[in-house]
């Protein structure tokens, strides 16, 4: 990337937030004149604008280097969030890899046979409408029944759900290849391993690269449902579900965590994003 | 030209989806010896099964009765053994490899060292005039640039045989009377011979020693016309025998439509 790249993006992301920052605080500005009214009518703002609902922004970002307390120790809170997003984005790792080498291993199975496509897709379909709330409970007890440590289990629960997009696209990409191709392949005598290494996981890529970053968000999601499900108490979502309790007193807390929690998502979009860079340098150099 | 059979077709029939509703007759009763060194084209109208029998010759589909030989050996062996190279319609270059890349890529199949690949792929750059461009990606070259690198994929691995479904079907007027002089260039070169899918006269007279005309539905072989234009340059697109050529063609394929 060269480095006027680097100074665009960071201004445009700059003033994205400098924008959302006006609009946060206008709003409230505005509700706090007109006791919560659109202005010069009766009808209700539809967020009420006192500082437990929306907090100012300065005192959520102030919150963020506040100190607190962490069992006997005390540290300011970025870092107290950035220990917890430690745990969370190893729960997310281990969770979005199995997610990766399932949902890629269910997409090379049924495009090896078709048979099996017709017999796995449905299930892999109906496996996304069982709520996650639901089913954490059970992951967790049986993982505890196994005596398998919990964060392998929230590992579980975020593999759950990252697996059906990489598996989906995965097999869409695996197909994409033209008949031409295929039969060129044929030609040439190839086996069906070399033609899965030479054409159809590199034509796959651009298929999957975005169901990876879909994944990614996905594996931190799953993490953190899963932390607050098992009660886990080193997360992301421990701390937020703790503040969420709390919010009354400490609405700042709540929205400082949910900062982090978004850190966290953004972070592993961006190492994903690399990742992407990497494995399609090739193409990408042609078309910018 | 020697007078080796390169191809033998015998009684060949091939029916798609047999014994159903959607069952369709392909080809009946073929019978064609292509020589060793000839350039033969295939031509009929549409649905004629002129690209379906030169997938049978390579392999690409098994006929349902008859057999396809291929220098003296099954079509089967003779695909396992790599003996023809094979250009389609649209090139068909992997986009994420370079030029390069793409030509040497049935070398590295065939577990070419990277060195040998490399000297290969230049000298088949060098035969399909383009030397400079091995460093660029396909997205990056004219259409018919592009299928010279398809022709020399095909050749890198020295086949005897070359199969070409319609490879100028996509190319402009100018672009494809140039491909071919090229095409006929290479193939003086090489002594490799031809079987050549097309659906257009002057290409058939142009390029060929003998044009198969085939009919429709079934498909079956309507005649063989035997062309001698001897050594053909541009100016051959405006000689009588050129002319010549062109309608006994043109009155075979009226002769098919008018049997429909």
């Amino acid at each position: 990337m060269k480095s006027s790249k680097v100074t665009r993006v960071f201004f445009t992301v700059s003033f994205v937030i400098f924008f959302l920052v006006l609009l946060w605080e206008g709003y409230k500005w505005m509700g706090q004149q007109t006791d919560d009214l659109w202005p010069g009518t009766n009808f209700g703002l539809p967020i009420a604008t006192n500082d437990t609902i929306m907090p100012h922004f300065v005192d959520v970002v102030g919150e963020l280097t506040a100190e607190i307390r962490d069992g006997r120790s005390s540290m300011p809170m970025y870092a107290f969030l950035l220990k917890k997003a430690w745990f969370t984005f190893q729960e997310a790792a281990i969770g979005f890899i199995l997610g990766l080498t399932i949902g890629m291993g269910l997409a090379v199975f049924m495009s090896r046979w078709k048979v099996s496509e017709r017999g796995l897709l449905p299930w892999i379909n109906v496996s996304q409408t069982i709520p996650l709330i639901a089913l954490a409970p059970v992951v967790v007890t049986w993982g505890r029944n196994q005596g398998l440590p919990d964060l392998f289990s929230i590992s579980l629960i975020s593999t759950y759900l990252t697996f059906f997009p990489v598996a989906v696209s995965g097999l869409r990409g695996l197909q994409s290849p033209d008949a031409a191709h295929v039969e060129l392949m044929h030609s040439y005598a190839a086996s069906w391993r070399t033609t899965l290494f030479k054409l159809r996981l590199p034509a796959a890529r651009p298929y999957l690269f975005p169901a990876l970053k879909l994944a990614g968000s996905l594996s931190v999601v799953g993490a953190i449902v899963g932390e607050i499900s098992i009660g886990r108490k080193t997360g992301l979502g421990r701390a937020i579900l703790e503040y969420a309790l709390r919010y009354a007193i400490f609405p700042e807390r709540l929205y400082a965590s949910v900062i982090g929690a978004a850190f966290l998502g953004l972070s592993v979009f961006g190492m994903i994003n690399l990742a992407e860079r990497f494995f399609m340098r090739r193409t990408r150099e042609v078309v910018s | 030209m020697s007078e080796k059979n390169a191809i033998r077709i015998s009684d060949v029939d091939k029916v798609f989806n047999e014994e159903r509703d959607d069952e369709v007759i392909a080809l009946s009763n073929i019978n064609l010896d292509i020589k060793e060194g000839e350039f033969v084209s295939l031509i009929g109208p549409s649905g004629c099964g002129k690209s379906t029998l030169l997938r049978l010759i390579g392999d690409l589909l098994e006929p349902t009765q008859g057999s396809v030989e291929v220098f003296g050996k099954s079509a089967h062996q003779a695909r396992i053994d790599q003996d023809y190279g094979m250009v389609f319609q649209h090139a068909g270059l992997f986009d994420w490899r370079r030029v390069a890349a793409n030509i040497e890529l049935p070398l590295e199949l065939h577990g070419w060292s990277k060195s040998d690949r490399a000297t290969r792929s230049q000298e088949m750059l060098d035969l399909v005039k383009l030397p400079d461009f091995g460093g660029y990606y396909p997205r990056q070259l004219s259409g018919g640039m592009q299928q010279r690198v398809s022709i020399a994929r095909a050749l890198s691995f020295k086949p005897k045989l070359l199969l070409m479904d319609e490879p100028f079907g996509a190319l402009d007027e100018m672009t494809r009377e140039h491909m071919q002089i090229e095409l006929l260039r290479i193939w003086e070169e090489t002594g490799t011979t031809v079987v050549f899918v097309t659906h257009s006269i002057p290409e058939a007279a142009f390029l060929s020693n003998r044009v198969v005309v085939l009919s429709p539905r079934p498909g079956r072989v309507h005649s063989v016309i035997d062309v001698d234009l001897g050594q053909r340059t541009e100016s051959t697109r405006e000689d009588p025998s050129f002319f010549g050529a062109a309608t006994e063609i043109r009155e075979a394929l009226r002769a098919v439509e008018e049997q429909e």
